[in-house]
């Protein structure tokens, strides 16, 4: 049985005008680290909200832990933890009192659950008496991610919780999630960080409220249909029209410091034919080599297919 | 029940470690019931006057000397022309000319009547129309004196003459605070419900807490009954501030009625006023919004409550609001209860209205809290 199932979920803002989620239909499986993983504005919040049961949805169905988001959002409302995208604790409240407050409107005491958030709380713990709105960034998701915890909640949901962090914070971040799931649960993350992708064991990528492709990180790299180059060389902005020009190019976009590039159709002499014609636009340290692609460069591809 | 006394010590944290909010609470309505009613007061005095006396008789300084001894009137200018006098009036320096023609005191002697003429500067309507009025008087005070005068003091007897004494009932001494602060201690605790109130729901709005306390079982009358409770009670603490503290000891305001009686109005009050609070929040989305919502709201209640004007002197259109209006139904009983000493049974009548409309605004807000989220 799946914890957590979405089938045609839609939402649509401003009276129907604008559709912030298309169709939707995933289902996150018992004990899984499910990434959802899309640029801002694809619609991730929203899923979450409706799956949260702040938002009602406009079509389709979802289910948590088997009870509707609708119908039986009471249910619901006990048994899942959330942490929204933006840090909403009581700021005026000090560490303690946030975390024995969240504790107390679920019935239970943060004694009873203390063995499943200690490795999170011993890090704010030295800090317990100061109030939250006046943590660090990291330390803020930290104590959000206890309070999220604190009712032993069967499924987590985590609205882009490594917006705004620094790269050690959130590695640690994706630490404690990988902890929590060997605790058996059933872990929802939104982010989007296309290099977290790897982190999960499923992802969903999502471009404009709509499912692009669902599988494992692995498998929608394996499924990229073309060799990938990446190509630097000397005036990178002058390379990227030429390779754009270039009759043999399908698809040519700048990624970090190169260029990455697939052709229509792949030949023996395609890198050297290429490299000749660098060379003859009179371009200097030209460097190019295969690539492994990774999940940007799938969601580009996906990106663009759709389109 | 165990979740709610969680929410409310939550909400008590949060408001005393909120030190402007608690000052606040503790100073506004100290400073508004010592400043207010010393502003807020209707006597009009100090209306400037120009005299312009081309008669220069007895009788015209007599009018004169007669004027300035009422204690109304500050002389501004006494001049010998109009035009002269106009300029002053002009220059808003005057309020009031009175003109004293030529032959005055001898056409009041040899014809039996004379005139004045008398001009008011209108820009200022209460100082026009409360300043001529206190002339005429005054005016007319003169005319029966010096006629009483020219009769021999034998027959003065037999010319019919009706003395008017009036009593303050109520307020012996027309003493203004008495009237007036407990009308203002009723804004202030409006005030003190409905800002606060709202102020506090759209701030969770408005952080985001609220959706987290949404997904937790909490339920929605737990959540609403943590929010008005807390500003029950401080709307009762200054309440108390106001009448027992300041009230009594800088005005020397003892209500005439029963305590109890004011306290338990106040009470189903106070429902009233959150419930209004609870709806401008539920309409707002930042507390800039409730802010505005609520000062416009505010804004009508006092203007429309019989606190500076009287309900009564009202356009119809005016007094239908006044009735759907809480303040004007408290301030009417804290003046019957304060002032009068009324009974349970002479604001009966008030007690219904602000019950049902404790009912009303919350069933409405609750109503449209649901919708909302």
């Amino acid at each position: 049985m799946d914890d957590v199932v979405l089938h045609n979920l839609t939402k649509t803002y401003r009276k129907g005008a604008a559709a912030a989620v298309k169709d939707v239909s995933f289902s996150v499986r018992k004990g899984e680290l499910f990434g959802l993983i899309g640029p801002d504005g694809a619609g991730k919040t929203s899923i979450f909200r409706m799956l949260t049961t702040l938002l009602l949805p406009d079509g389709g169905s979802a289910t948590v832990n088997g009870f509707d988001v609708v119908s039986d959002y009471k249910r619901i409302r006990k048994e899942v933890g959330y942490m929204p995208g933006k840090f909403s604790l009581y700021q005026d409240l000090t560490v303690e009192e946030n975390l024995r407050f969240f504790a107390t409107v679920f019935g239970t005491t943060v004694e009873a659950n203390y063995d499943l958030i200690r490795d999170i709380y011993v890090q704010i713990e030295p800090f317990k008496t100061r109030r939250a709105g006046k943590l660090s960034g990291g330390m803020k998701q930290k104590l959000a991610l206890c309070c999220a915890l604190i009712h032993r909640p069967t499924v987590l949901f985590l609205d882009e919780p490594t917006t705004g962090v620094d790269t050690v914070s959130r590695k640690e971040f994706w630490d404690m999630l990988k902890r929590l799931k060997a605790q058996g649960i059933t872990i929802l993350v939104s982010t989007p960080y296309m290099d977290e992708a790897s982190l999960c064991e499923r992802i969903a990528l999502i471009q404009d409220g709509r499912i692009l492709s669902i599988d494992t990180p692995d498998a929608i790299i394996n499924e990229y249909p073309k060799p990938l180059y990446a190509i630097k060389a000397s005036l990178m902005s002058r390379l990227l029209k030429d390779l754009k020009a270039m009759p043999e190019t399908e698809s040519c976009y700048s990624f970090g410091e190169y260029h990455h590039l697939t052709f229509h159709r792949e030949e023996e002499d395609s890198i050297t034919g290429l490299k000749k014609h660098l060379e003859e636009k009179n371009y200097e340290d030209i460097a190019i080599k295969p690539i492994t692609p990774g999940i940007e460069d799938c969601f580009i591809r996906l990106m663009h297919a759709k389109t | 029940m165990r979740t709610l006394v969680f929410l409310l010590q939550k909400e008590f944290r949060q408001i005393f470690r909120n030190k402007g909010i608690l000052r606040l609470i503790i100073a506004m309505p100290i400073i508004q019931l010592i400043v207010m009613p010393l502003a807020a007061d209707y006597e009009v005095k100090n209306v400037n006057i120009s005299v312009v006396d081309h008669d220069h008789s007895a009788y015209s300084r007599r009018l004169t000397d007669k004027i300035m001894a009422s204690g109304y009137f500050k002389l501004n200018d006494y001049s010998h022309s109009f035009d002269q006098s106009f300029v002053e009036f002009q220059k808003d320096r005057s309020d009031l000319i009175l003109e004293i023609p030529n032959h005055f005191e001898k056409d009041l002697v040899s014809q039996n009547s004379g005139s004045l003429f008398l001009a008011a500067n209108a820009i200022n309507g209460t100082k026009a129309s409360v300043g001529s009025a206190y002339l005429s008087r005054i005016i007319a005070n003169f005319n029966s004196e010096i006629r009483l005068e020219w009769i021999a003091p034998a027959r003065a007897g037999e010319l019919p003459v009706i003395e008017v004494t009036s009593l303050n009932w109520y307020n012996p001494f027309l003493n203004y605070p008495f009237f007036m602060v407990p009308g203002i201690l009723v804004v202030l605790v409006t005030m003190v419900g409905a800002y606060m109130c709202a102020l506090n729901i759209v701030k969770e709005k408005e952080v985001g807490t609220i959706e987290q306390i949404n997904v937790t079982p909490v339920k929605k009358y737990h959540f609403i009954l943590g929010k008005l409770i807390p500003f029950w009670v401080i709307g009762l603490f200054v309440f108390s501030v106001g009448l027992l503290g300041v009230g009594r000891l800088i005005y020397g305001i003892v209500p005439a009625g029963s305590l109890w009686l004011i306290y338990a109005f106040l009470a189903v009050y106070l429902i009233a006023v959150l419930g209004i609070g609870l709806l401008i929040s539920t309409y707002s989305a930042t507390q800039q919004q409730a802010m505005s919502l609520a000062f416009f709201c505010m804004m009508i209640f006092i203007l429309i409550s019989g606190l500076f004007t009287p309900v009564d002197s009202m356009p119809a259109w005016a007094k239908v609001v006044a009735n759907f209006n809480p303040v004007t139904h408290f301030i009417q009983v804290m003046r019957m209860v304060v002032l009068k000493g009324s009974g349970f049974g002479d604001i009966k009548h008030q007690f219904m209205i602000v019950s049902a409309m404790a009912v009303f605004f919350n069933a409405w807000a609750i109503f449209n809290y649901k919708k909302t989220t």
